[in-house]
């Protein structure tokens, strides 16, 4: 059973149309990766799904259709993106943070457990719950975004480019964080451009070129491809 | 000038600008959660002073049209958009919200009336039933255009100010009113009478904005509507309605304009019109305070107050001229110590 | 429509209001006679508000600034009437001028706030400054004469006032379809967008202002001397709003809609007034505003486009006529192949605490295609607009043909031959694509705000057009130079964005993600064109992301990562580096 599936969105922006035609599935606690260059479309798709720009076409999650959903529906219905450029809160402390990601909870007890279990799974965002968010540097402020969307319990979550302007020590945290909430039950669709992570940690890839799906594959099948290793990973 | 002479100007300043402060803030809380200058925040201060003081004498006030009227266009609006939309699940809810509850609150401030009940009951008739308008407002007027820029947001509010005074000249008529005084007592502070007036002036200010800082502290929705006012997209994401956190905003911003048409009553004649000024100069307020910041809106407003105060002693003539020449140089200052994003206007 | 059929149509429109007197009643031509009175307060509007985006809420004060001057020079002082307007306007552009300068630097809605501010403070000084009469006003101005002929009946006014009315809407038209007028209508496109073509967007914004306040000032002279009486009234901030409406209604930035606005206000206030108590028992004078503003926000929400535009959409298009053939415009000698053109030395920049651009060295030289390349984030933008001037250096320097870029605004180094595009494409889509490339030739071309106005520009102009008309041909869009541009492609508009820079006549090309979002075969095309572009001893420098795009088209690559250069040299070299492999590549344990 499929958590998301994407049928035949096309999103335009005036008259120049950025995703195209475009059909993706993620299967329930699996991760998928779309991968592509900048300006491929990736980050439309996303707002797209979170509702965020319109689209044309079907987008079903859990069978339902979201057309008549708007962003916070969507977001009260379990989907949580993580946006590329974070979108935190910079004026206020971590901690406050990570108490407006729980905003939609119904269950306000769940707050406080769910804090705990974000510090635990980052010591850093404990250590500074304090400190206001604009002051973080790029790690912590992408672990406080990573955060903020686990403290709604999210069942599917959206991940652009994650690994966005961190130094390579920090990207690998972040992937080892994103393999972990596979084990706990989350759904991801993961947008990158740093290919070989994404496809090293997702079990299924799509390749988006100026708005089109390309190519796709189980990922452990298109990192071995040749033709993508010659144009997204940097040859041999 | 003597001592004495800059000592009472001071103080009368001091109580203007705390009349300023409460406006001033309301204006910033709203611009903050939905880019909206709200220019009518003035006419809601002044429409309490006349509501108030109809139901001092104890007569319907115009209010209670004006709000029953905007209840309904607003639900007319509010279930039009949702049947265009197929979402009838949300009508009720939406009727509930834009016509049970403020006709509910016109119909007990009406059944209240011919009770003749004491003041303080009267001041807070006259504050829940101005509560509503602003938010019905924000329904009719500005939610439309939700996604337009602050300077279209910025001419329609220039432009609802407009309808707004013809309205009160249509619901509370021409005659000026002034209010009883909330209180007679007055202190001696070193030969120098202070009214209880002002003082209760000063400490409504004081109250009101130290409860709005503390709202935004200790809760979650205090928190979820600064969360909108510094990053929308952010906020929505969250699962947070800005739709929402601005209607919390407009009902705030409303109680803190009430509150200081209440106070002002006693100590001005108040017309239909008078809103206008004490909202610009407020705004005037706001605008030292870079439109963002609580504690400079509050040292700004102040500002004004004890400017206008000693203006008037020199030249009452040319009081408002020196008040509103200050915007310039002060909005110069601040394009300087604020960055703000350039704004493109695209047609 | 063929330009015939244009100047047809305006000469019949010319004689139609040249022969109403004779057909209409005595109170239509003193309706008629305040449109041309408001009509000419909202062109200047248009201008200022619908073309170059500053919403001035002001502009009632003008008109009473002007209305008072005259009033003040003839009624209490007995001077010519002539010399009332002379006095009017040059009062009046001055205090335009002078809160022009003081204000235009303020951006957005706080620069609208500040026309509330000086509206307002304008408009209270009539009321009280004792010699002008306070809120009674000045009575007995006298009528306008022209030698010893005085206009007293309306019909002699109506036809001073059209005179006007017309001569303001020839000329706002000539402006704006000359230079200054293309560099007012891309205003809106944003500061960085202007001065990135050379162009000094205050002085453009100064220059819109004062044109604005001109014929309010003329307005503010023609309706003191027709109504014979001054007062602070009709020159309060509703006013204002009521001049505003008439520019918005009739069309954003629409000469003719400014007509079109004052007209339908002005009649519709009428009727209002007329209909309105019969509707409502016993409804006030005040009710006219209410339903004024409520039809006004109406409007704003429903149809912000306005009127004209919507008729346009359904008239032909006027068929645009070619300039003859005329001199070519002239052109930089390019310097020397291989000698340093841009020069970055320990450039650094910070945001806070952040370094975005940490003490970056490199050099582009003549007739070469530099590639600076990097991962997103790695502060190639921040270097882009370093460069360019669009930011400040916090430390180190970068020099542009030898002169140091720090202290320059960002038009002067764009004058002095850089010339740029964007990662997000900024054109003007309601300009033709000839148009748009035209705005590149400004910092090659004089023609200021009069002789634009009064046409003294036309060699000029046609030289202007044949170098764009060149430059589509070059980057392969000659064949519709009058389509609009926001019908483009992405593809096209990337093109377009070159064509636009070459016009400017560059020593040095600035390509911010070119490739971006483009298919294959566009990509090719991409390359192709600078490829040739070089071969003419271009100079261009490459902010890329698409590394296949890249490597098979520059001569050189820095790489940056974390705001560092973390590698220089030839695309083979680069690309076997260790350090780009790991942070470019994304190689990950």
């Amino acid at each position: 059973m499929s958590i998301l599936s994407v049928q035949n969105v096309s999103v335009s922006y005036d008259k120049v149309e950025a995703v195209r035609d475009v059909s993706l599935s993620i299967d329930e606690g699996r991760i998928v990766t779309v991968i592509g260059p900048n300006g491929a479309g990736k980050t439309t798709l996303m707002l797209a799904i979170i509702g965020l720009l319109r689209s044309k076409g079907n987008i079903y999650y859990h069978g339902e259709s979201l057309s008549r959903f708007d962003v916070e529906d969507r977001v009260g219905r379990g989907l949580c993106l993580v946006p590329e450029r974070r979108e935190l809160f910079h004026d206020m402390s971590v901690f406050d943070n990570l108490l407006l990601g729980g905003y939609g909870l119904r269950d306000r007890s769940r707050l406080k457990s769910n804090m705990e279990k974000v510090f635990d799974r980052f010591p850093r965002l404990r250590e500074r719950s304090k400190q206001l968010a604009g002051t973080l540097s790029g790690g912590e402020r992408q672990m406080l975004a990573l955060g903020r969307a686990l403290m709604s319990d999210p069942k599917l979550l959206l991940l652009d480019e994650p690994s966005l302007g961190l130094a390579p020590l920090i990207v690998r945290e972040i992937f080892k964080t994103i393999a972990s909430l596979r084990e706990a039950g989350v759904s991801i669709l993961l947008v990158e451009q740093n290919a070989r992570a994404a496809l090293e940690t997702a079990d299924y890839g799509y390749v988006l070129e100026t708005g089109e799906i390309v190519q796709s594959g189980p990922a452990a099948d298109l990192i071995r491809d040749d033709k993508l290793i010659e144009t997204y990973l940097g040859g041999r | 000038m003597t001592s004495d002479i800059a000592a009472i100007l001071g103080i009368d300043g001091i109580a203007t600008g705390a009349i300023y402060i409460l406006v001033a803030i309301g204006t910033v809380l709203i611009f903050t959660v939905t880019r909206v200058i709200f220019i009518p925040f003035g006419d809601i201060a002044a429409f309490t002073a006349l509501t108030l003081a109809a139901l001092d004498m104890g007569q319907v006030p115009g209010t209670i049209g004006l709000v029953a009227v905007l209840a309904c266009i607003a639900a007319t609006m509010e279930v039009f958009g949702l049947v265009r939309r197929q979402e009838f699940r949300k009508i009720p809810i939406a009727l509930l919200y834009y016509l049970v509850l403020p006709l509910l609150i016109v119909l007990a401030v009406w059944a209240l009336i011919p009770l003749a009940p004491p003041l303080p009951v009267r001041i807070a008739m006259a504050l829940i039933l101005i509560m509503p308008i602003s938010p019905l407002l924000d329904r009719i007027v500005f939610r439309p255009v939700a996604d337009g820029s602050v300077l279209l947001l910025l001419i329609i509010s220039v432009a609802l100010h407009f309808a707004l005074v013809g309205l009160g000249l249509l619901f509370f008529g021409p005659e000026g009113v002034r209010t009883e005084p909330l209180t007679s007592m007055s202190i001696d502070i070193g030969g120098i009478m202070i009214s209880g007036q002002n003082i209760l002036i000063l400490v409504a200010a004081i109250a009101f904005s130290g409860g709005l800082l503390l709202f935004f502290d200790f809760t979650l929705i205090g928190k979820a509507l600064r969360a909108t006012a510094i990053n929308r997209t952010g906020a929505r994401l969250m699962g947070i309605r800005p739709t929402r956190a601005g209607t919390v905003a407009y009902l705030l911003g409303s109680l803190m304009a009430g509150v200081s048409g209440v106070l002002i009553a006693p100590v001005n004649t108040i017309f239909y019109d008078s809103g206008f000024l004490l909202g610009l100069k407020a705004f005037v307020g706001a605008i030292i305070g870079g439109l963002a910041s609580y504690p400079g809106t509050a040292l700004g407003a102040l500002f004004v107050g004890v400017l206008e105060s000693f203006a008037s002693f020199y030249n009452s003539a040319f009081k408002d001229v020196i008040v509103f020449s200050l915007l310039i140089p002060i909005l110069l200052w601040r394009s300087f110590t604020v960055i703000h994003s350039e704004e493109e206007s695209e047609e | 429509m063929k330009q015939s059929q244009i100047y047809l149509i305006a000469t019949a429109a010319v004689l139609c209001v040249a022969g109403a007197p004779f057909v209409l009643s005595a109170f239509s031509l003193t309706l008629l006679n305040f449109i041309g009175i408001y009509s000419l307060v909202a062109i200047g509007l248009v201008l200022v508000t619908g073309v170059t985006g500053i919403v001035s809420f002001g502009q009632a004060a003008f008109v009473g600034i002007a209305a008072y001057a005259t009033a003040w020079a003839t009624a209490l002082n007995g001077y010519s009437p002539w010399l009332g307007l002379l006095l009017g306007v040059v009062l009046t552009c001055s205090v335009a001028g002078l809160l022009g300068l003081l204000t235009l630097r303020l951006k957005g809605h706080f620069l609208s706030l500040s026309t509330i501010a000086w509206g307002l403070a304008i408009s209270y000084l009539f009321g009280n400054v004792p010699w002008l009469g306070q809120h009674n006003g000045i009575s007995s101005v006298p009528p306008i004469s022209i030698g010893s002929f005085k206009l007293m009946e309306s019909w002699q006014i109506y036809y001073l006032i059209w005179a006007f009315v017309v001569a303001a809407v020839i000329l706002a038209y000539n402006l704006l379809n000359s230079r200054v007028g293309r560099a007012m209508r891309t205003l809106r496109g944003g500061d960085t967008l202007v001065e990135s073509l050379g162009i000094d967007a205050f002085r453009i914004k100064l220059i819109s202002f004062i044109v604005a306040a001109l014929p309010a000032a003329v307005s503010g002279w023609l309706y003191a001397h027709l109504s014979r009486f001054v007062s602070p009234a009709p020159f309060e901030a509703g006013m204002s709003i009521e001049y505003l409406m008439m520019a918005m209604i009739g069309g954003h930035g629409s000469i003719i809609g400014a007509i079109v606005g004052a007209a339908f206000v002005t009649l519709m206030k009428n009727s209002i007034q007329d209909y309105l108590p019969l509707l409502v028992k016993g409804a006030s004078g005040q009710l006219e505003i209410v339903a004024f503003a409520a039809l006004f926000i109406l409007f704003l929400q429903r149809a912000r486009q306005g009127v004209v535009p919507y008729v346009r959409k359904y008239l032909p298009r006027p068929i645009p006529v070619t300039p003859p053939k005329a001199a070519e415009l002239s052109r930089r000698t390019q310097p020397a192949p291989g000698t340093v053109l841009l020069d970055a030395s320990q450039a650094e920049r910070r945001f806070g605490g952040l370094v975005a651009v940490n003490q970056v060295s490199f050099d582009v030289r003549s007739g070469e295609i530099l590639g600076l390349i990097g991962p997103n984030g790695a502060g190639k933008t921040t270097m882009f607009n370093l460069l360019t001037g669009a930011l400040k250096l916090s430390a180190g320097d970068i020099a542009f043909a030898g002169k140091s870029v720090t202290d320059r605004r960002q038009y002067q180094i764009a004058q002095s031959g850089v010339a740029r595009t964007f990662q997000h494409v900024k054109l003007r889509p309601n300009m033709t694509l000839i148009e748009n490339v035209m705005l590149g030739t400004y910092p090659r071309t004089k023609t200021g705000f009069f002789r634009g106005a009064f046409r003294l520009n036309t060699d000029e102009e046609a030289s202007a057009f044949h170098e764009a008309l060149f430059q589509l041909r070059r980057v392969g869009l000659g064949d519709k130079p009058y389509e609009l541009a926001g019908n483009l492609s992405l593809g096209s508009q990337r093109v377009l964005e070159i064509a636009r820079a070459l016009a400017a006549d560059p020593i040095l090309l600035v390509l911010d993600e070119p490739a971006a979002g483009l298919r294959r075969q566009e990509k090719q095309q991409l390359a192709e064109l600078l490829r040739s572009l070089r071969s003419e001893n271009l100079t261009i420098l490459l902010v890329e992301h698409d590394m296949e795009f890249v490597m098979g088209l520059v001569d050189r690559i820095v790489v940056m990562d974390f705001g560092s250069k973390i590698c220089e040299g030839v695309p083979k070299d680069v690309r076997n580096d260790a350090r780009v492999q790991e942070a470019y590549l994304g190689a990950v344990a």
